[in-house]
C-alpha cells in the first residue's frame, strides 16, 4: 500500500466522520429528474439538504440550480409542461406525490426570488401577508408578527416610523429584506433564495449576507448565487451543478479548497462559467 | 475612398428624404385634421340645433307627441335602468370569465377555441345580438320587451369587450407578484383576489366603462327587441317596458318629416346622450388615476 493510498483512505474516513456530523436530514432527493417539455433540465439528482444550515447551489447559467430550488417548494411547475420522477422527501412524505397540498408545502417552505417583488402595498401588509392567508386576524398577534419579523429582517429600525407606507418606496435592498420578513412572518422550516443578491448594490448584498448568517439559527436556508465568493462567505455546505447533474456536493470548506472533481475546481477557479 | 462615395449618396438623397419626410407630416395632419373637422362640424350642428331646446322640463318631462311639452325623462330613467343591469352582469361575468380564462384555464385546444369564439364575438354585428335577444329573451324566457331582456341582450352585446379588456389587464400584471404570493402558499385565488385583482383593476374598470359607454349608445338590439315609440308611462323595475336616450333619437329623427322640431328635439337629446358618455369616461379616467397611483 503506497503513501498516497493511505492518504486518501485517511480522507475518506474523514470525511466519512465529518458526514455523521452534519445536522438531521431536512429535504431529501434521490433519482430527482425533471424535463421542461422535452428537454432534460434535471439528471438523477441526489442531494440532502440539512437542517439549519446554508446550502448553496453554484453552477453556470442554465445547469438547472434554480430549477431545483424551485422543485424544492414546487414553485417549478408554474412552467407548465413540465415533468418530474423521482423522490423528494420532506418530513417525511414525497413532496413530489399530490398527497401534500401545494399551500402547505409553500407555508413551510418559504421562496426569496432574485428580484426583490414585494407586494404593491404598505411594509404592514406584506409582512403580514402570510399571517393573513392563513386566517390570522388579531390585530394584536399581527403587530406583533410585524414587529418580530421586521426585527429578524434587521428592518425594523429603518421601517418603524413608516410602516403603513408604500412598501415600493423602500430601496432595493430594504425590499429584498422586507421580501425576507414576510417569509420569517408564517415561521418557515426553509427559505429558499434565488440568487437574492442579484439585483442589489454592494452594501445592500452585504447586509442580506449578514442577515443570512443570523436567521440560520432558525431556519434552513437553500440558496442559488452565481457569486462563488458569496457562497464561500455564508454557506455550510455547496453543490456544484452542471449540465442537469450534481457534479459535486461537500461542505463549503472542501468544495473551495480541496474539491475531488476537476471540473469542480475548473470553476471555482474561473476556467469556465 | 468608400466613405467618399457613401457621402455622394448621403448628399444625392438627403434633399429627397428630408421631402418626403415633409410630405408625410402633411399626409398625417391632413388625415387627423379631417377627423377633428367632421366630428366638429357634427357638434355645430348638433349643438345649434338642440342647445335651445335643452331645458328643466325638457329633462323632467315626459314623453309626448307635442314637441313643446316632450321631455325624455322616461328615456334618461330607461337608461339608467339598462345601466342597472348591464353594469353589474357584465362586470360579473365579464371579470369572472376573464380570470377563469387567464388564470385558471390550462391552455389546450378547448381554451383556445373558447379565446378565439370570444375574440370574434367582439366583431358580431349589434343587431345580430338584438335577434338573439328577441329569440331568448323576450320570447323563449317569455320577458317580453322589458328593462331585463333589453339589458340582459345588451350584456351579451358588450361581454366579450369586456372579457377581453379584463384578460389585458390580468395579463399586464407581472408574473413576479403572483410568485410571491403563491410562494408564501397562497391559493390561487387568495393570490387572484389581494394580489393580481387590485393591481389590474383600474385596466378592467376602464374597459368595463368603455363598454357600458357603447352599451349607452346602441339601438340596434333594442330596435328588433321592440321598443316603442311613444311610452308615457315611467319605468319603476326591471320588469318595466322601457326606452332609451339613443331610441328617442332614433324615432324623433325618423319622424322629423311629420313634425319639423323633432329634429331639434332628436338634437337636443344627442346633447344629453354626449354629456352621459363624457360624465361616464370622466369617471373612467378618474379611477384609473386613483388606482393606478397606488401601484
Amino acid at each position: 500500500m503506497s503513501t498516497t493510498t493511505v492518504e486518501r483512505a485517511e480522507a475518506v474516513q474523514l470525511r466519512v466522520m465529518e458526514n455523521a456530523q452534519w445536522n438531521k436530514p431536512v429535504y431529501e432527493t434521490s433519482g430527482l429528474n425533471l424535463w421542461y417539455g422535452t428537454s432534460h433540465a434535471l439528471k438523477n439528482i441526489d442531494l440532502t439538504i440539512h437542517e439549519k444550515e446554508v446550502t448553496a447551489i453554484i453552477g453556470p447559467s442554465g445547469c438547472g440550480k434554480s430549477t431545483y430550488l424551485k422543485t424544492l417548494n414546487r414553485m417549478v411547475e408554474l412552467a407548465g409542461n413540465v415533468t418530474i420522477s423521482g423522490n423528494v422527501t420532506f418530513q417525511g412524505g414525497n413532496i413530489l406525490d399530490t398527497s401534500m397540498p401545494v399551500e402547505l408545502l409553500r407555508s413551510k417552505v418559504g421562496m426569496v426570488f432574485q428580484k426583490p417583488n414585494p407586494f404593491p402595498k404598505s411594509i404592514y401588509e406584506n409582512v403580514v401577508f402570510g399571517p393573513k392567508i392563513h386566517g390570522i386576524k388579531n390585530r394584536t398577534i399581527l403587530d406583533q408578527i410585524v414587529e418580530d419579523s421586521l426585527k429578524k429582517a434587521a428592518l425594523w429600525d429603518e421601517v418603524k416610523d413608516r410602516l403603513h407606507e408604500n412598501a415600493y418606496g423602500l430601496s432595493g435592498g430594504q425590499q429584498q429584506r422586507l421580501c425576507i420578513a414576510r417569509c420569517l412572518a408564517v415561521d418557515p422550516e426553509v427559505i429558499l433564495m434565488d440568487e437574492p443578491t442579484s439585483a442589489l448594490d454592494p452594501v445592500s448584498t452585504n447586509k442580506v449576507e449578514e442577515l443570512i448568517q443570523e436567521i440560520k439559527e432558525d431556519v434552513t436556508i437553500v440558496i442559488v448565487t452565481h457569486n462563488m465568493q458569496q457562497a464561500a462567505r455564508i454557506s455550510d455546505r455547496t453543490a456544484f451543478f452542471l449540465n442537469g447533474e450534481v457534479i459535486e456536493y461537500d461542505r463549503t470548506n472542501t468544495i473551495f479548497n480541496d474539491p475531488e472533481d476537476p471540473l469542480t475546481y475548473d470553476y471555482i477557479n474561473g476556467r469556465f462559467g | 475612398m468608400e466613405q467618399a462615395e457613401v457621402m455622394v449618396h448621403v448628399e444625392k438623397r438627403l434633399n429627397r428624404r428630408l421631402m418626403s419626410n415633409k410630405i408625410g407630416r402633411f399626409v398625417f395632419l391632413l388625415a387627423t385634421l379631417f377627423g377633428l373637422f367632421v366630428l366638429a362640424l357634427l357638434l355645430y350642428r348638433v349643438v345649434s340645433e338642440g342647445w335651445s331646446y335643452i331645458n328643466w322640463s325638457f329633462l323632467t318631462g315626459k314623453l309626448s307627441t307635442d314637441p313643446n311639452r316632450a321631455g325624455i325623462f322616461g328615456a334618461i330613467l330607461g337608461t339608467l335602468w339598462l345601466m342597472a343591469v348591464v353594469a353589474p352582469v357584465t362586470m360579473i361575468l365579464g371579470v369572472a370569465t376573464a380570470i377563469y380564462l387567464e388564470m385558471y384555464a390550462r391552455p389546450n385546444k378547448l381554451t383556445e377555441l373558447i379565446q378565439t369564439n370570444i375574440a370574434n364575438l367582439a366583431g358580431v354585428p349589434s343587431i345580430v345580438y338584438g335577434i338573439l335577444g328577441l329569440t331568448v329573451f323576450v320570447r323563449l324566457m317569455d320577458l317580453g320587451n322589458v328593462v331585463l331582456a333589453g339589458g340582459l341582450t345588451m350584456s351579451l352585446l358588450i361581454l366579450p369587450i369586456v372579457i377581453v379588456a379584463s384578460q389585458e389587464a390580468l395579463r399586464a400584471v407581472p408574473s413576479y407578484l403572483s410568485e410571491g404570493s403563491l410562494g408564501m402558499g397562497a391559493t390561487k385565488w387568495q393570490t387572484i383576489r389581494s394580489v393580481v385583482l387590485p393591481v389590474a383593476l383600474p385596466g378592467i374598470l376602464t374597459g368595463a366603462i368603455l363598454a357600458l359607454s357603447r352599451a349607452i349608445g346602441e339601438t340596434a338590439p333594442l330596435v328588433v327587441i321592440g321598443i316603442p315609440a311613444l311610452l308615457i308611462p315611467l319605468p319603476g323595475s326591471i320588469f318595466d317596458k322601457f326606452t332609451v336616450l339613443p331610441m328617442q333619437v332614433y324615432y324623433w329623427t325618423l319622424d322629423s318629416s311629420l313634425v319639423a322640431e323633432y329634429a331639434n328635439l332628436a338634437a337636443a337629446t344627442i346633447i344629453v346622450l354626449l354629456l352621459v358618455l363624457l360624465l361616464l369616461n370622466s369617471i373612467a379616467i378618474v379611477v384609473r388615476n386613483k388606482f393606478t397611483k397606488r401601484f
